[in-house]
C-alpha cells in the first residue's frame, strides 16, 4: 500500500541512510556537481555524498536545484 | 533538454600569467581567466570588472527572487528586489574575499552564481519567518498517520510511531531534540533556526545528522524494519 505522506514525514526525521556530506562541502562542491551533471556525467560518482546530503537537507536541494536552473537556462541560450 | 558537449563548459587551456590562486589551479576555461585576470589587477579596470561581477550576482539574485516569489504572495517588487540588491552586496563580498579559491573546477560564472543564490535564499527563508514564532516542540504527529491502513499495517505502524516518538524523547539530548523537531517535524528553515540559536547551517545540520543516526540506530536494535517503511535498499 502506498503511504506518501507517512514515507516523506519519515525521510525528513531520519534522514538520508547512506553517507552524505555536510553543508559546507556541499556548498564546496555544488558548483562542480551541477556542470557535471549538465555536461552528462555521473556527477554522483564523481562527486559522492552530496545527492545523499540533498535528501536530507531541503536548503542545500534548493539551492542545487537553482544553481542547475539557472546555468541549464544560460547554456539553452 | 539534450546534454551540453563539453564544448558549451569553454576550452580548456593551461592556466598561466595569472596571479597566484589561480596559477594553482590545474585548467581554467577561456571565460573564468578573462573574468579573474581584470578581478586581480588595480584601478579602473579592477573596477569595472568589479561592477560586472556585481551585475552579474545581481542577476543570479534575481533569479532566485524571481523562482521563489510565488511563495510569498506578501511581498512587494521594491521588497524583492532590495533583498535581491542585498544579497548581490554579500555574494560580491563573499566572492573577491574568495577569489583565490578558485580552482577552476566550475565556470567562473557558476561559481559565483552559487554565492549569490545562497545570499538570496537565505534572505528570503529569513524574510518569510520574520517575526513568526520557531516551534521546537512537535507540533502534530498527524503527518504520520496514513488512513485507511489494514489492521495489521496499523499496528506496525503504531508501533513504529511509538517507538520513534519515545526514542526522541529519550535517546536524544535536549539540543538534538530541539532540532531535529523544528527543522524535520516542524518544517523550520535550517538558516532561520541557525539565526535564533545564534549558530550556522553547518553546526546545526551537524546536530540533525547526529540525531538522525541516533533514530536510526535506536529503531533498528528494536527490529523494526524501516526498509518497509522507507522503501530502502
Amino acid at each position: 500500500m502506498e503511504r506518501p505522506d507517512l514515507k516523506q514525514a519519515l525521510g525528513r526525521l531520519l534522514g538520508p541512510a547512506g553517507p552524505e556530506v555536510g553543508c559546507e562541502a556541499c556548498f564546496e562542491e555544488l558548483d562542480r556537481y551541477v556542470e557535471l551533471e549538465l555536461a552528462g556525467k555521473d556527477a554522483d560518482a564523481l562527486v559522492p555524498g552530496l545527492r545523499a546530503h540533498f535528501d536530507g537537507c531541503p536548503a542545500c536541494r534548493e539551492e542545487h536545484e537553482s544553481l542547475r536552473a539557472l546555468v541549464s537556462g544560460e547554456q539553452a541560450l | 533538454m539534450s546534454a551540453p558537449s563539453a564544448a558549451t563548459v569553454g576550452i580548456v587551456e593551461p592556466a598561466t600569467g595569472l596571479p597566484a590562486g589561480a596559477l594553482a589551479a590545474p585548467r581554467l576555461d577561456v571565460d573564468s581567466r578573462e573574468w579573474l585576470r581584470p578581478l586581480h589587477s588595480d584601478g579602473a579596470i579592477k573596477d569595472e570588472a568589479v561592477a560586472r561581477l556585481h551585475a552579474l550576482l545581481l542577476r543570479a539574485a534575481r533569479f532566485e527572487v524571481a523562482r521563489r516569489r510565488p511563495a510569498l504572495p506578501y511581498l512587494r517588487g521594491d521588497e524583492l528586489d532590495d533583498i535581491a540588491n542585498e544579497a548581490a552586496d554579500d555574494a560580491l563580498m563573499s566572492v573577491l574575499r574568495r577569489l583565490d579559491d578558485f580552482r577552476g573546477a566550475s565556470r567562473f560564472t557558476t561559481w559565483v552564481y552559487k554565492f549569490a543564490l545562497l545570499e538570496a535564499a537565505v534572505k528570503l527563508r529569513k524574510r518569510a519567518w520574520q517575526g513568526r514564532e520557531v516551534p521546537l516542540e512537535p507540533e502534530s504527529w498527524s503527518l504520520f498517520s496514513s488512513a485507511g491502513l489494514e489492521p495489521d499495517a496499523e499496528a506496525e505502524q503504531s508501533e513504529l510511531l511509538s517507538t520513534l516518538q519515545s526514542a526522541i524523547a529519550e535517546v536524544l539530548t535536549p539540543h538534538q531534540r530541539r532540532v531535529l523537531v523544528a527543522l524535520a517535524l516542524n518544517g523550520v528553515p535550517i538558516d532561520v533556526l541557525a539565526e535564533r540559536l545564534n549558530t550556522n547551517r553547518g553546526a546545526l545540520y551537524k546536530t540533525l545528522h547526529d540525531a538522525r543516526r541516533k533514530l536510526r540506530k535506536h529503531l533498528h536494535e528494536r527490529g523494526l524494519a524501516l526498509e518497509q517503511w522507507l522503501e530502502e535498499n
